[in-house]
Protein backbone atom coordinates (compact mmCIF):
# COMPACT_ATOMS: atom_id res chain seq x y z
CA UNK A 1 0.00 0.00 0.00
CA UNK A 2 2.93 2.30 0.81
CA UNK A 3 4.02 2.29 -2.83
CA UNK A 4 0.58 3.47 -4.01
CA UNK A 5 0.67 6.43 -1.67
CA UNK A 6 4.08 7.41 -3.06
CA UNK A 7 2.93 6.99 -6.64
CA UNK A 8 -0.29 8.88 -5.90
CA UNK A 9 1.91 11.70 -4.67
CA UNK A 10 3.79 11.69 -7.99
CA UNK A 11 0.45 11.71 -9.83
CA UNK A 12 -0.93 14.74 -8.02
CA UNK A 13 2.32 16.73 -8.29
CA UNK A 14 2.62 15.98 -12.01
CA UNK A 15 -0.92 17.16 -12.70
CA UNK A 16 -0.25 20.41 -10.83
CA UNK A 17 3.01 20.85 -12.70
CA UNK A 18 1.22 20.30 -16.00
CA UNK A 19 -1.49 22.83 -15.15
CA UNK A 20 1.16 25.42 -14.23
CA UNK A 21 3.29 24.80 -17.32
CA UNK A 22 0.53 25.00 -19.88
CA UNK A 23 -1.85 27.58 -18.44
CA UNK A 24 -0.71 30.43 -20.73
CA UNK A 25 -0.42 28.89 -24.15
CA UNK A 26 -1.07 31.26 -27.10
CA UNK A 27 -4.05 30.15 -29.18
CA UNK A 28 -1.81 29.73 -32.23
CA UNK A 29 -0.35 26.68 -30.53
CA UNK A 30 -3.57 25.06 -29.33
CA UNK A 31 -3.69 22.45 -32.09
CA UNK A 32 0.04 21.55 -32.01
CA UNK A 33 -0.07 21.38 -28.21
CA UNK A 34 -3.02 19.02 -28.36
CA UNK A 35 -1.46 16.77 -30.95
CA UNK A 36 1.94 16.89 -29.19
CA UNK A 37 0.31 15.98 -25.88
CA UNK A 38 -1.57 13.27 -27.73
CA UNK A 39 1.76 11.80 -28.86
CA UNK A 40 2.99 11.83 -25.25
CA UNK A 41 -0.07 9.80 -24.17
CA UNK A 42 1.46 7.10 -26.37
CA UNK A 43 3.72 6.52 -23.33
CA UNK A 44 1.29 3.64 -22.81
CA UNK A 45 3.76 1.89 -25.11
CA UNK A 46 6.14 1.58 -22.14
CA UNK A 47 3.35 -0.07 -20.18
CA UNK A 48 2.53 -2.37 -23.07
CA UNK A 49 6.14 -3.61 -23.17
CA UNK A 50 6.08 -4.98 -19.62
CA UNK A 51 2.78 -6.90 -19.81
CA UNK A 52 2.70 -10.55 -18.84
CA UNK A 53 2.42 -13.18 -21.55
CA UNK A 54 1.33 -16.34 -19.75
CA UNK A 55 -1.75 -17.01 -21.83
CA UNK A 56 -2.53 -16.57 -25.51
CA UNK A 57 -5.06 -13.89 -24.67
CA UNK A 58 -2.40 -11.91 -22.83
CA UNK A 59 0.04 -12.27 -25.70
CA UNK A 60 -2.56 -10.98 -28.12
CA UNK A 61 -3.48 -8.07 -25.83
CA UNK A 62 0.17 -7.11 -25.37
CA UNK A 63 0.80 -7.20 -29.11
CA UNK A 64 -2.27 -5.07 -29.87
CA UNK A 65 -1.40 -2.60 -27.10
CA UNK A 66 2.13 -2.21 -28.51
CA UNK A 67 0.82 -1.70 -32.03
CA UNK A 68 -1.86 0.87 -31.22
CA UNK A 69 0.38 2.81 -28.85
CA UNK A 70 3.04 2.90 -31.59
CA UNK A 71 0.57 4.37 -34.10
CA UNK A 72 -0.19 7.03 -31.49
CA UNK A 73 3.50 7.78 -30.82
CA UNK A 74 4.82 7.89 -34.38
CA UNK A 75 1.76 9.54 -35.91
CA UNK A 76 1.44 12.08 -33.11
CA UNK A 77 5.04 13.30 -33.16
CA UNK A 78 5.29 13.41 -36.94
CA UNK A 79 2.09 15.35 -37.49
CA UNK A 80 2.96 17.81 -34.70
CA UNK A 81 6.34 18.42 -36.28
CA UNK A 82 4.72 18.87 -39.69
CA UNK A 83 2.29 21.42 -38.28
CA UNK A 84 4.88 23.39 -36.30
CA UNK A 85 7.13 23.70 -39.35
CA UNK A 86 4.32 25.61 -41.07
CA UNK A 87 4.12 28.35 -38.44
CA UNK A 88 6.14 31.34 -39.62
CA UNK A 89 6.73 34.83 -38.33
CA UNK A 90 6.50 37.78 -40.64
CA UNK B 1 2.46 -7.49 -10.91
CA UNK B 2 5.93 -8.52 -10.00
CA UNK B 3 7.45 -6.27 -12.61
CA UNK B 4 8.43 -3.69 -10.08
CA UNK B 5 11.10 -5.99 -8.71
CA UNK B 6 12.46 -6.54 -12.21
CA UNK B 7 12.87 -2.91 -13.02
CA UNK B 8 16.35 -2.24 -11.87
CA UNK B 9 17.42 0.94 -10.16
CA UNK B 10 19.26 2.08 -13.27
CA UNK B 11 16.06 1.86 -15.27
CA UNK B 12 14.26 3.96 -12.71
CA UNK B 13 16.98 6.61 -12.80
CA UNK B 14 16.70 6.76 -16.57
CA UNK B 15 12.91 7.07 -16.21
CA UNK B 16 13.48 10.15 -14.06
CA UNK B 17 15.73 11.62 -16.74
CA UNK B 18 13.09 10.85 -19.34
CA UNK B 19 10.40 12.51 -17.18
CA UNK B 20 12.51 15.68 -16.99
CA UNK B 21 12.75 15.70 -20.79
CA UNK B 22 8.96 15.26 -21.08
CA UNK B 23 8.39 18.17 -18.71
CA UNK B 24 10.83 20.49 -20.52
CA UNK B 25 9.41 19.34 -23.84
CA UNK B 26 5.82 20.18 -23.04
CA UNK B 27 6.89 23.50 -21.54
CA UNK B 28 8.73 24.46 -24.72
CA UNK B 29 5.78 23.27 -26.81
CA UNK B 30 3.79 26.14 -25.28
CA UNK B 31 5.93 28.91 -26.84
CA UNK B 32 6.13 29.72 -30.54
CA UNK B 33 9.91 30.05 -30.72
CA UNK B 34 10.72 26.81 -28.94
CA UNK B 35 7.79 24.61 -29.98
CA UNK B 36 9.65 22.56 -32.60
CA UNK B 37 12.48 21.81 -30.17
CA UNK B 38 9.96 21.01 -27.43
CA UNK B 39 8.29 18.43 -29.61
CA UNK B 40 11.67 16.93 -30.42
CA UNK B 41 12.64 16.76 -26.74
CA UNK B 42 9.44 14.95 -25.88
CA UNK B 43 10.02 12.50 -28.75
CA UNK B 44 13.54 11.93 -27.41
CA UNK B 45 12.11 11.31 -23.95
CA UNK B 46 9.75 8.74 -25.45
CA UNK B 47 12.59 7.03 -27.29
CA UNK B 48 14.72 6.81 -24.14
CA UNK B 49 11.85 5.50 -21.99
CA UNK B 50 10.91 2.86 -24.56
CA UNK B 51 14.52 1.78 -25.18
CA UNK B 52 15.30 1.31 -21.51
CA UNK B 53 12.11 -0.74 -21.03
CA UNK B 54 12.95 -2.88 -24.01
CA UNK B 55 15.60 -4.69 -21.95
CA UNK B 56 12.84 -6.48 -20.03
CA UNK B 57 10.86 -7.57 -23.05
CA UNK B 58 10.26 -11.33 -23.06
CA UNK B 59 9.53 -11.68 -26.77
CA UNK B 60 11.54 -8.93 -28.55
CA UNK B 61 10.78 -9.99 -32.11
CA UNK B 62 7.03 -9.92 -31.63
CA UNK B 63 7.30 -6.51 -29.96
CA UNK B 64 9.46 -5.13 -32.78
CA UNK B 65 6.91 -6.36 -35.31
CA UNK B 66 4.15 -4.58 -33.35
CA UNK B 67 6.14 -1.35 -33.13
CA UNK B 68 7.06 -1.63 -36.82
CA UNK B 69 3.45 -2.02 -37.95
CA UNK B 70 2.37 0.84 -35.71
CA UNK B 71 5.21 3.05 -36.95
CA UNK B 72 4.32 2.46 -40.59
CA UNK B 73 0.58 3.06 -40.11
CA UNK B 74 1.11 6.11 -37.88
CA UNK B 75 3.72 7.72 -40.13
CA UNK B 76 1.67 7.17 -43.26
CA UNK B 77 -1.40 8.79 -41.72
CA UNK B 78 0.64 11.69 -40.30
CA UNK B 79 2.43 12.49 -43.55
CA UNK B 80 -0.54 12.05 -45.86
CA UNK B 81 -3.25 13.82 -43.88
CA UNK B 82 -4.60 17.12 -45.23
CA UNK B 83 -4.48 20.06 -42.84
CA UNK B 84 -8.25 20.44 -43.02
CA UNK B 85 -8.59 16.89 -41.67
CA UNK B 86 -6.35 17.45 -38.62
CA UNK B 87 -9.22 17.44 -36.08
CA UNK B 88 -10.49 13.99 -36.99
CA UNK B 89 -6.95 12.63 -37.22
CA UNK B 90 -6.07 13.86 -33.72
CA UNK B 91 -9.31 12.24 -32.50
CA UNK B 92 -8.31 8.95 -34.12
CA UNK B 93 -4.75 8.89 -32.67
CA UNK B 94 -6.20 9.80 -29.32
CA UNK B 95 -8.52 6.81 -29.57
CA UNK B 96 -5.59 4.49 -30.32
CA UNK B 97 -3.79 5.66 -27.19
CA UNK B 98 -6.93 4.95 -25.17
CA UNK B 99 -7.27 1.53 -26.78
CA UNK B 100 -3.69 0.65 -25.80
CA UNK B 101 -4.41 1.41 -22.11
CA UNK B 102 -7.69 -0.51 -22.39
CA UNK B 103 -5.72 -3.58 -23.53
CA UNK B 104 -3.10 -3.03 -20.79
CA UNK B 105 -5.81 -3.04 -18.11
CA UNK B 106 -7.47 -6.09 -19.65
CA UNK B 107 -4.19 -7.99 -19.67
CA UNK B 108 -3.48 -6.98 -16.06
CA UNK B 109 -6.90 -8.30 -15.05
CA UNK B 110 -5.77 -11.68 -16.34
CA UNK B 111 -2.55 -11.48 -14.31
CA UNK B 112 -4.75 -12.04 -11.26
CA UNK B 113 -4.40 -8.77 -9.32
CA UNK B 114 -3.12 -9.55 -5.85
CA UNK B 115 -5.17 -7.12 -3.81
CA UNK B 116 -8.39 -5.13 -3.81
CA UNK B 117 -6.69 -1.89 -4.68
CA UNK B 118 -5.23 -3.40 -7.84
CA UNK B 119 -8.68 -4.64 -8.79
CA UNK B 120 -10.04 -1.13 -8.44
CA UNK B 121 -7.20 0.28 -10.54
CA UNK B 122 -7.85 -2.32 -13.23
CA UNK B 123 -11.54 -1.37 -13.33
CA UNK B 124 -10.86 2.37 -13.54
CA UNK B 125 -8.08 2.06 -16.12
CA UNK B 126 -10.28 -0.21 -18.24
CA UNK B 127 -13.09 2.29 -18.06
CA UNK B 128 -11.14 5.46 -18.88
CA UNK B 129 -9.16 3.75 -21.65
CA UNK B 130 -12.28 2.20 -23.19
CA UNK B 131 -14.34 5.38 -23.05
CA UNK B 132 -11.45 7.33 -24.60
CA UNK B 133 -11.29 4.80 -27.43
CA UNK B 134 -14.94 4.47 -28.38
CA UNK B 135 -15.64 8.15 -27.66
CA UNK B 136 -12.77 9.18 -29.94
CA UNK B 137 -13.99 6.90 -32.71
CA UNK B 138 -17.41 8.60 -32.56
CA UNK B 139 -15.70 12.02 -32.49
CA UNK B 140 -13.72 10.92 -35.55
CA UNK B 141 -16.95 9.95 -37.30
CA UNK B 142 -18.59 13.25 -36.46
CA UNK B 143 -15.58 15.38 -37.43
CA UNK B 144 -15.05 13.62 -40.74
CA UNK B 145 -18.83 13.86 -41.29
CA UNK B 146 -19.13 10.14 -42.03
CA UNK B 147 -21.38 9.74 -39.01
CA UNK B 148 -24.55 11.74 -38.83
CA UNK B 149 -26.91 11.08 -35.95
CA UNK B 150 -29.69 13.39 -34.85
CA UNK B 151 -29.49 14.46 -31.22
CA UNK B 152 -33.14 13.54 -30.68
CA UNK B 153 -33.02 10.17 -32.48
CA UNK B 154 -33.72 6.88 -30.71
CA UNK B 155 -30.13 5.66 -31.29
CA UNK B 156 -28.72 8.67 -29.45
CA UNK B 157 -31.07 8.08 -26.52
CA UNK B 158 -30.24 4.37 -26.42
CA UNK B 159 -26.49 4.98 -26.28
CA UNK B 160 -26.83 7.81 -23.78
CA UNK B 161 -28.64 5.31 -21.56
CA UNK B 162 -25.74 2.89 -22.01
CA UNK B 163 -23.40 5.65 -20.85
CA UNK B 164 -25.26 6.06 -17.57
CA UNK B 165 -25.57 2.29 -17.07
CA UNK B 166 -21.82 1.93 -17.65
CA UNK B 167 -21.02 4.49 -14.94
CA UNK B 168 -23.29 2.73 -12.45
CA UNK B 169 -21.75 -0.61 -13.38
CA UNK B 170 -18.24 0.79 -12.89
CA UNK B 171 -19.12 2.04 -9.41
CA UNK B 172 -20.72 -1.31 -8.64
CA UNK B 173 -17.64 -3.16 -9.85
CA UNK B 174 -15.39 -0.99 -7.71
CA UNK B 175 -17.34 -1.61 -4.52
CA UNK B 176 -18.20 -5.23 -5.12
CA UNK B 177 -14.53 -6.20 -5.18
CA UNK B 178 -14.41 -5.60 -1.46
CA UNK B 179 -16.99 -8.32 -0.92
CA UNK B 180 -15.98 -11.10 -3.28
CA UNK B 181 -13.68 -11.61 -6.23
CA UNK B 182 -15.47 -10.98 -9.48
CA UNK B 183 -15.52 -13.81 -11.99
CA UNK B 184 -14.51 -13.53 -15.59
CA UNK B 185 -17.99 -12.80 -16.92
CA UNK B 186 -18.32 -9.95 -14.53
CA UNK B 187 -15.33 -8.26 -16.14
CA UNK B 188 -16.44 -9.04 -19.70
CA UNK B 189 -19.65 -7.14 -19.05
CA UNK B 190 -17.58 -4.16 -17.90
CA UNK B 191 -15.52 -4.32 -21.12
CA UNK B 192 -18.62 -4.24 -23.30
CA UNK B 193 -20.45 -1.60 -21.28
CA UNK B 194 -17.36 0.61 -21.28
CA UNK B 195 -17.15 0.63 -25.06
CA UNK B 196 -20.90 1.28 -25.44
CA UNK B 197 -20.69 3.96 -22.77
CA UNK B 198 -17.96 5.84 -24.65
CA UNK B 199 -20.18 5.93 -27.71
CA UNK B 200 -23.03 7.26 -25.60
CA UNK B 201 -20.80 9.89 -24.05
CA UNK B 202 -19.92 11.58 -27.35
CA UNK B 203 -22.88 10.78 -29.60
CA UNK B 204 -25.28 13.50 -28.31
CA UNK B 205 -22.68 16.30 -28.62
CA UNK B 206 -23.08 18.54 -31.65
CA UNK B 207 -20.47 19.60 -34.22
CA UNK B 208 -19.98 23.10 -32.85
CA UNK B 209 -19.14 21.74 -29.40
CA UNK B 210 -16.47 19.42 -30.80
CA UNK B 211 -13.51 21.62 -29.69
CA UNK B 212 -14.51 20.91 -26.08
CA UNK B 213 -15.07 17.17 -26.55
CA UNK B 214 -11.83 16.61 -28.41
CA UNK B 215 -9.88 18.47 -25.68
CA UNK B 216 -11.59 16.44 -22.99
CA UNK B 217 -10.87 13.12 -24.74
CA UNK B 218 -7.26 14.26 -25.06
CA UNK B 219 -7.19 14.77 -21.32
CA UNK B 220 -8.78 11.33 -20.73
CA UNK B 221 -6.14 9.55 -22.80
CA UNK B 222 -3.45 11.06 -20.54
CA UNK B 223 -5.30 10.18 -17.35
CA UNK B 224 -5.78 6.62 -18.63
CA UNK B 225 -2.02 6.33 -19.18
CA UNK B 226 -1.35 7.73 -15.69
CA UNK B 227 -3.69 5.14 -14.14
CA UNK B 228 -1.98 2.40 -16.14
CA UNK B 229 1.23 3.71 -14.56
CA UNK B 230 -0.25 3.27 -11.09
CA UNK B 231 -1.33 -0.23 -12.05
CA UNK B 232 2.11 -1.19 -13.38
CA UNK B 233 3.95 0.80 -10.70
CA UNK B 234 5.71 2.80 -13.40
CA UNK B 235 6.76 6.40 -12.71
CA UNK B 236 7.29 7.63 -16.24
CA UNK B 237 3.77 6.57 -17.25
CA UNK B 238 2.37 8.52 -14.33
CA UNK B 239 4.35 11.70 -15.05
CA UNK B 240 3.82 11.73 -18.82
CA UNK B 241 0.16 10.73 -18.51
CA UNK B 242 -0.53 13.44 -15.93
CA UNK B 243 1.04 16.12 -18.13
CA UNK B 244 -1.27 15.14 -20.99
CA UNK B 245 -4.25 15.03 -18.64
CA UNK B 246 -3.45 18.54 -17.42
CA UNK B 247 -2.90 20.01 -20.88
CA UNK B 248 -6.17 18.53 -22.16
CA UNK B 249 -7.98 19.89 -19.12
CA UNK B 250 -6.62 23.41 -19.69
CA UNK B 251 -7.70 23.40 -23.32
CA UNK B 252 -11.14 22.13 -22.27
CA UNK B 253 -11.51 25.03 -19.84
CA UNK B 254 -10.30 27.61 -22.40
CA UNK B 255 -12.83 26.32 -24.93
CA UNK B 256 -15.71 26.30 -22.46
CA UNK B 257 -14.87 29.86 -21.39
CA UNK B 258 -14.78 30.99 -25.02
CA UNK B 259 -18.38 29.78 -25.30
CA UNK B 260 -19.38 31.20 -21.91
CA UNK B 261 -20.79 27.82 -20.92
CA UNK B 262 -19.94 25.31 -18.26
CA UNK B 263 -18.36 22.01 -19.26
CA UNK B 264 -21.40 20.19 -17.83
CA UNK B 265 -23.76 22.24 -19.97
CA UNK B 266 -21.78 21.44 -23.13
CA UNK B 267 -21.56 17.71 -22.41
CA UNK B 268 -25.00 16.97 -21.07
CA UNK B 269 -27.38 19.75 -22.10
CA UNK B 270 -26.30 21.29 -25.40
CA UNK B 271 -28.27 24.00 -27.13
CA UNK B 272 -31.41 21.89 -27.38
CA UNK B 273 -33.23 23.46 -24.45
CA UNK B 274 -32.99 26.92 -25.95
CA UNK B 275 -34.41 26.16 -29.37
CA UNK B 276 -36.77 29.10 -29.71
CA UNK B 277 -35.43 30.93 -32.75
CA UNK B 278 -38.79 32.56 -33.49
CA UNK B 279 -38.22 35.13 -30.75
CA UNK B 280 -35.10 36.62 -32.23
CA UNK B 281 -36.65 36.85 -35.70
CA UNK B 282 -35.10 40.00 -37.07
CA UNK B 283 -37.10 42.41 -39.16
CA UNK B 284 -35.42 44.16 -42.02
CA UNK B 285 -33.74 43.14 -45.20
CA UNK B 286 -30.31 41.86 -45.92
CA UNK B 287 -28.27 43.89 -48.35
CA UNK B 288 -26.49 41.72 -50.88
CA UNK B 289 -23.37 42.89 -52.66
CA UNK B 290 -21.56 41.56 -55.71
CA UNK B 291 -17.86 40.89 -56.16
CA UNK B 292 -17.01 44.02 -58.17
CA UNK B 293 -18.69 46.37 -55.64
CA UNK B 294 -16.94 44.56 -52.80
CA UNK B 295 -13.66 45.04 -54.64
CA UNK B 296 -14.20 48.81 -54.87
CA UNK B 297 -14.76 49.09 -51.13
CA UNK B 298 -11.77 46.87 -50.29
CA UNK B 299 -9.51 48.82 -52.65
CA UNK B 300 -10.16 52.01 -50.67
CA UNK B 301 -9.89 50.40 -47.24
CA UNK B 302 -6.85 51.12 -45.09
CA UNK B 303 -7.55 48.45 -42.48
CA UNK B 304 -9.10 45.04 -43.14
CA UNK B 305 -9.90 42.33 -40.58
CA UNK B 306 -10.59 38.79 -41.83
CA UNK B 307 -12.65 36.52 -39.55
CA UNK B 308 -12.45 32.90 -40.67
CA UNK B 309 -14.73 30.13 -39.43
CA UNK B 310 -15.48 26.49 -40.12
CA UNK B 311 -16.95 27.54 -43.48
CA UNK B 312 -13.48 28.52 -44.66
CA UNK B 313 -12.22 25.03 -43.87
CA UNK B 314 -15.14 23.42 -45.67
CA UNK B 315 -14.63 25.58 -48.77
CA UNK B 316 -10.83 25.01 -48.59
CA UNK B 317 -10.54 28.77 -49.08
CA UNK B 318 -7.44 29.41 -46.91
CA UNK B 319 -5.05 29.72 -49.87
CA UNK B 320 -7.12 32.26 -51.81
CA UNK B 321 -7.69 34.14 -48.56
CA UNK B 322 -3.91 34.47 -48.13
CA UNK B 323 -3.58 35.57 -51.76
CA UNK B 324 -6.21 38.27 -51.25
CA UNK B 325 -4.44 39.35 -48.06
CA UNK B 326 -1.14 39.76 -49.93
CA UNK B 327 -2.77 41.77 -52.71
CA UNK B 328 -4.42 44.04 -50.15
CA UNK B 329 -1.10 44.58 -48.41
CA UNK B 330 0.55 45.39 -51.71
CA UNK B 331 -2.20 47.97 -52.08
CA UNK B 332 -1.18 49.58 -48.78
CA UNK B 333 -3.93 48.07 -46.64
CA UNK B 334 -3.27 46.71 -43.17
CA UNK B 335 -4.57 43.12 -43.05
CA UNK B 336 -5.17 41.20 -39.83
CA UNK B 337 -7.00 37.98 -39.03
CA UNK B 338 -9.37 37.82 -36.08
CA UNK B 339 -9.35 34.30 -34.63
CA UNK B 340 -11.98 33.23 -32.13
CA UNK B 341 -10.81 30.38 -29.86
CA UNK B 342 -13.72 28.13 -30.84
CA UNK B 343 -13.77 28.91 -34.56
CA UNK B 344 -13.59 25.58 -36.37
CA UNK B 345 -13.79 22.09 -34.99
CA UNK B 346 -10.82 21.94 -32.62
CA UNK B 347 -8.76 24.39 -30.53
CA UNK B 348 -6.52 26.41 -32.86
CA UNK B 349 -8.05 24.91 -36.03
CA UNK B 350 -8.03 28.23 -37.93
CA UNK B 351 -4.44 29.00 -36.94
CA UNK B 352 -3.25 25.75 -38.47
CA UNK B 353 -5.17 26.29 -41.71
CA UNK B 354 -3.81 29.82 -42.12
CA UNK B 355 -0.29 28.64 -41.26
CA UNK B 356 -0.62 26.01 -43.97
CA UNK B 357 -1.49 28.81 -46.40
CA UNK B 358 1.66 30.69 -45.29
CA UNK B 359 -0.06 33.41 -43.29
CA UNK B 360 2.48 34.54 -40.64
CA UNK B 361 1.16 33.98 -37.12
CA UNK B 362 1.88 37.50 -35.88
CA UNK B 363 -0.95 39.01 -37.96
CA UNK B 364 -3.47 36.76 -36.20
CA UNK B 365 -5.27 38.57 -33.38
CA UNK B 366 -7.56 37.37 -30.59
CA UNK B 367 -10.99 38.91 -29.86
CA UNK B 368 -9.91 40.88 -26.78
CA UNK B 369 -7.03 42.48 -28.71
CA UNK B 370 -9.08 43.62 -31.65
CA UNK B 371 -12.49 44.50 -30.13
CA UNK B 372 -11.45 47.81 -28.47
CA UNK B 373 -10.18 49.21 -31.77
CA UNK B 374 -12.90 47.73 -33.96
CA UNK B 375 -14.23 51.17 -35.02
CA UNK B 376 -10.95 51.85 -36.82
CA UNK B 377 -11.42 48.76 -39.02
CA UNK B 378 -12.71 49.77 -42.46
CA UNK B 379 -13.83 46.37 -43.64
CA UNK B 380 -14.38 43.20 -41.62
CA UNK B 381 -14.58 40.17 -43.90
CA UNK B 382 -16.43 37.26 -42.26
CA UNK B 383 -15.67 33.99 -44.06
CA UNK B 384 -17.86 31.09 -43.04
CA UNK B 385 -18.09 32.16 -39.40
CA UNK B 386 -21.44 32.79 -37.76
CA UNK B 387 -21.96 32.39 -34.04
CA UNK B 388 -18.55 33.87 -33.12
CA UNK B 389 -19.59 37.20 -34.69
CA UNK B 390 -23.24 37.17 -33.57
CA UNK B 391 -24.04 40.50 -31.83
CA UNK B 392 -26.91 38.82 -29.89
CA UNK B 393 -24.18 37.62 -27.56
CA UNK B 394 -23.70 41.20 -26.36
CA UNK B 395 -27.05 42.87 -27.13
CA UNK B 396 -29.83 40.36 -26.47
CA UNK B 397 -30.03 39.00 -22.91
CA UNK B 398 -32.64 36.38 -23.94
CA UNK B 399 -30.41 34.79 -26.56
CA UNK B 400 -29.01 31.30 -25.91
CA UNK B 401 -25.52 32.57 -26.71
CA UNK B 402 -25.82 35.73 -24.60
CA UNK B 403 -22.58 36.38 -22.72
CA UNK B 404 -20.34 34.46 -25.10
CA UNK B 405 -17.27 36.55 -25.98
CA UNK B 406 -17.45 37.40 -29.69
CA UNK B 407 -15.48 39.31 -32.28
CA UNK B 408 -17.54 42.52 -32.43
CA UNK B 409 -17.42 43.03 -36.19
CA UNK B 410 -20.71 44.95 -36.12
CA UNK B 411 -18.69 47.90 -34.78
CA UNK B 412 -16.50 47.97 -37.90
CA UNK B 413 -17.30 50.53 -40.59
CA UNK B 414 -18.34 47.92 -43.13
CA UNK B 415 -18.88 44.20 -42.72
CA UNK B 416 -18.79 41.68 -45.56
CA UNK B 417 -20.36 38.36 -44.73
CA UNK B 418 -19.47 35.54 -47.12
CA UNK B 419 -22.11 32.90 -46.87
CA UNK B 420 -23.75 30.19 -48.92
CA UNK B 421 -27.31 30.90 -47.83
CA UNK B 422 -29.27 32.42 -44.97
CA UNK B 423 -29.18 29.34 -42.71
CA UNK B 424 -28.25 29.85 -39.06
CA UNK B 425 -25.14 28.57 -37.27
CA UNK B 426 -24.73 25.47 -35.13
CA UNK B 427 -26.49 27.15 -32.24
CA UNK B 428 -29.63 27.50 -34.35
CA UNK B 429 -29.71 31.20 -33.48
CA UNK B 430 -30.57 33.84 -36.04
CA UNK B 431 -27.76 36.31 -36.54
CA UNK B 432 -28.84 40.01 -36.37
CA UNK B 433 -25.47 40.95 -37.86
CA UNK B 434 -26.84 40.09 -41.31
CA UNK B 435 -29.52 42.78 -40.99
CA UNK B 436 -27.30 45.58 -39.70
CA UNK B 437 -27.01 48.85 -41.58
CA UNK B 438 -23.28 48.38 -42.27
CA UNK B 439 -23.46 44.72 -43.33
CA UNK B 440 -23.25 43.53 -46.91
CA UNK B 441 -23.90 39.90 -47.78
CA UNK B 442 -21.69 38.29 -50.41
CA UNK B 443 -23.59 35.10 -51.20
CA UNK B 444 -21.95 32.06 -52.80
CA UNK B 445 -19.05 29.67 -52.28
CA UNK B 446 -16.36 31.40 -50.18
CA UNK B 447 -13.53 30.14 -52.37
CA UNK B 448 -15.18 31.44 -55.56
CA UNK B 449 -16.09 34.80 -54.04
CA UNK B 450 -12.58 35.42 -52.71
CA UNK B 451 -11.14 34.11 -55.96
CA UNK B 452 -13.30 36.67 -57.79
CA UNK B 453 -11.91 39.46 -55.60
CA UNK B 454 -8.36 38.27 -56.29
CA UNK B 455 -9.00 38.41 -60.04
CA UNK B 456 -10.43 41.93 -59.74
CA UNK B 457 -7.32 43.06 -57.86
CA UNK B 458 -5.00 41.59 -60.45
CA UNK B 459 -6.70 43.41 -63.33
Amino acid sequence: MEIYILLGFVLILSIYLGLELISKVPSTLHTPLMSGANAISGIALVGALVLGSDTQLQQALAFLAVMFASINVFGGYLVTNRMLKMFKKK
Amino acid sequence: MSFFENISSIQNIIYIFSSILFISGIKMLGKEDTAVRGNFLSALAMFIAVSVTFINVINPILVLVGIGIGAIIGSLIALKVKMTSIPEMVALFNGFGGLATFFIAWSEFNSIPSNNFQYILVMITTYIGGVTFSGSVIAYGKLSETLKVEKTSIITKLFTTFFYISIIYLLYSIFITKIFSPGFDFYTILLILTLLGGVGFVIPIGGGDMPVVISLLNSFSGIAAAFAGLLLLNNVLIVAGSLVGASGLILTIIMAKAMNRSIGNILFVGYVSSASPSKSEETGEVKPINVSDAYLILENASSVLVIPGYGMAVAQAQHVVRELGELLEANGTEVRYGIHPVAGRMPGHMNVLLAEANVPYDVLVEPEDVNPSMDTVDVAVVIGANDVVNPSATEEPGSPIYGMPIIEVHNARTVFVLKRSMSSGFAGVQNPLFFKENTRMLFGDAKESIGGLVTEFKE
